[in-house]
């Protein structure tokens, strides 16, 4: 009975139905090639996804996290260019403690100020992404110059394929880490004490303070983590893409919050799941991708993500309507 | 004492004006000491009034959405749109240069009243989803925004639309008696926002809204349709806001002032305004705005390159939020 009631539930039935309706208007939606295509987008997305997923449940928002994957990105490779490492597990340790350190200032400003966190991350994205154009440079780092080991370890199939065509296609190995991020993620918000605590401040933050939880710790730690995890996704994504552009993931702050909200996550806090956001990323990804399949013109992209957007925070706010004065 | 009372009545109770003020004199002496000859030159002033305008009423947007603790991120979504529209009508209906005057004056008017009408209908929108589907502002305008962004980009198809008439530019880059045109319009807009919030019932409302939502709805104040005006007003004044931009830039894209919104949300929060909610003055944004008006234009004459002003914004922003915080504290 309750797993009908369940949030993922539905919006697992709603991704099937979704996924029925595109196969039926093309069936190439179907084909491994796709799929695996598919798959390959939701990690960058899926892992930022979690991050903001966290800082949701906290009951905060972060609009600044692609603005530190990007600066992760970028000083990352330009320090491996320029002190000529060769390597992999060291950089993505850099990048994912720069993101770590911009997401301390994040949490320094809303907590020391008791400032709303949209407009403090509004600022700090600004900032970020003002200081790394202007002072960092704009230039963008191609494939002869990317570190070939960063490359060669994106590259990393599961599987290997050649379709009819006599073309290769793979799974990448890097949904494997996405999967694995979403796991530690699950057990950490359910099993351990801090995980609670986010809960806790999100559903009732002076409850939560009196009950005992520190709170300031949790804040911090929520948009640590959120800066962490973009710091990551964004050295993976420069990795995987083979390009390191200063301007990516300008707007993708957007997709990966309507991805997260989609999943059922409360924009008032307490409420969301790892399960619900990976559905909720799949579910952005495919119809986003699925445009082109489907023979939609693709300016109609931004639309089809507002509306997308708009019906999955109507259905949220119907579901939380008792909460409301 | 007349003149001590006139005073308070301006300032007000709270002392966030002539904190403005001080801010925006010291504005002024930095960048007139940092480049004496350029920046004092009446040509620098004069582009100031031109470029201030539009995004003058989109912090007054942003201000009056805050007021009941909401937010608008659809405003620059809606501003390219209502310009984009108009743009779609004129070359719909002007084919050739053999229109009269009187027909483009005509189609002008029409073209205006499009832009308007359709920025009303993105207010009505966000308020339907605010006040009625009961969804967070923030979100309901990220989505609505990304909406507005991407008809924008399926009218347009991407590039800019050019070519508008010459009475739409005259809206934009016009001058009556020597003062800019979008100037005037903004003191009109800016005037008007004032009396309607501090002296019409709707105003009030607004503010008891913001300042306690629980017991302005116990006191009888019809809270759902007050917010759903507010955002009525949001959509109308981004709308007035594209139709000045467009005007002043001969040309309308989807992607036009993108870095508006979060500068109209700094302006509208430096300029003391409460994003809680209950708070906020459209003398302390405007007086906000020109101070940030002469910062900018201060590091575009020190050749600062887009992306060091983008920064600039930004830390002024967290400097702001700072300030206000150790405000509150001496309380």
């Amino acid at each position: 009975m309750t797993l009908f009631r369940r949030s993922e539930f539905i919006i697992a039935c709603i991704l099937f139905a979704a996924m029925i309706i595109i196969g039926l208007i093309n069936p190439a939606f179907w084909s491994l090639d796709n799929l695996f295509g598919l798959l390959r987008s939701n990690v960058i997305i899926g892992i930022m996804a979690l991050g903001v997923l966290v800082v949701m449940i906290s009951g905060g928002i972060d609009v600044s996290f692609t603005a530190f994957a990007a600066a992760a990105m970028y000083l990352t490779i330009k320090l491996m260019i320029y002190t000529g490492y060769e390597g992999v597990f060291l950089p993505f340790v850099a990048a994912t403690l720069i993101g770590l350190f911009l997401g301390a200032f994040n949490a320094f400003f809303i907590h020391t100020f008791r400032m709303i966190p949209l407009i403090v991350t509004l600022g700090t994205g600004s900032v970020v992404r003002g200081l790394l154009l202007g002072l960092v440079g704009t230039s963008v780092i191609n494939i002869d110059k990317m570190p070939q080991q960063l490359i060669a370890f994106a590259k990393t199939d599961l599987v290997s394929l050649t379709s009819a065509t006599g073309t290769n296609f793979g799974l990448t190995a890097m949904i494997l880490i996405y999967l694995g991020l979403a796991l530690v993620t699950h057990l950490f918000l359910r099993y351990t004490l801090a995980g609670r605590s986010i809960f806790a401040l999100g559903g009732a933050p002076e409850a939560a303070n009196r009950v005992g939880f520190n709170t300031r710790r949790t804040l911090i730690f929520v948009y640590c983590f959120a800066g962490a995890l973009a710091g990551f996704a964004g050295l993976l994504h420069g990795s995987m893409i083979w390009l390191a552009n200063p301007r990516d993931f300008a707007g993708l702050e957007l997709d990966v919050i309507a991805a997260v909200v989609l999943g059922g996550a409360s924009i008032f806090g307490g409420r969301g799941s790892v399960i619900g956001t990976l559905l909720g990323v799949f579910m952005l990804v495919m119809v986003k991708n699925s445009l082109i399949i489907m023979k939609v013109d693709t300016t109609w992209q931004r639309v089809v993500v507002g509306l997308i957007i708009i019906v999955a925070t109507a259905l949220t706010a119907w579901r939380d309507r008792k909460k409301l004065v | 004492m007349q003149n001590s009372s006139f005073a308070k009545r301006i300032f007000g109770q709270d002392r966030n004006i002539l904190q403005l003020l001080v801010i925006t004199v010291l504005v002024f002496a930095l960048m007139s000491y940092l480049n004496p000859d350029k920046f004092l030159r009446y040509y620098n002033f004069e582009s100031i009034t031109y470029i201030m305008p539009e995004l003058g009423i989109l912090a007054i947007a942003m201000m009056i959405a805050m007021l009941t603790g909401g937010i608008d991120l659809s405003v620059v979504g809606i501003a390219n749109l209502a310009g984009i529209l108009a743009g779609v009508f004129f070359h719909s209906v002007i084919v050739g240069t053999s229109q009269s005057t009187g027909m483009l004056l005509l189609y002008t008017g029409i073209g205006v009243l499009m832009a308007l009408a359709i920025g009303l209908l993105a207010g009505v929108l966000n308020g339907f989803l605010i006040s009625k589907l009961r969804i967070t502002p923030i979100l309901a305008t990220l989505g609505t925004g990304q909406i507005f962004t991407g008809l924008a980009v399926v009218l347009t198809g991407g590039p800019a639309i050019v070519g508008f008439p010459d009475a739409w530019n005259f809206i934009g880059n016009g001058k009556i008696l020597g003062i800019a045109t979008p100037f005037i319009l903004f003191v009109v807009v800016a005037g008007a926002v004032a009396v309607l919030l501090t002296r019409t019932t709707l105003g009030v409302n607004l503010m008891l809204i913001g300042t306690n939502p629980r017991a302005a709805i116990f006191a009888g104040l019809r809270k759902d349709r007050m917010i759903f005006y507010s955002y009525m007003m949001t959509g109308l004044l981004a709308a007035i806001a594209g139709v000045i931009l467009s005007g002043r830039t001969n040309a309308a894209k989807s992607d036009y002032g993108a870095s508006y919104l979060l500068q109209a949300i700094l302006i509208a929060v430096l300029g003391g305004t409460n994003p809680a909610g209950g708070k906020g003055r459209v003398l302390g944004v405007s007086i906000a705005l020109i101070a940030l008006m002469l910062l900018s234009s201060g590091f575009q004459i020190l050749r600062f390159s887009n992306h060091l002003i983008d920064f600039i914004w930004g830390g002024f922003l967290l400097l702001v939020i700072a300030l206000n915080a150790f405000r509150n504290t001496d309380r």
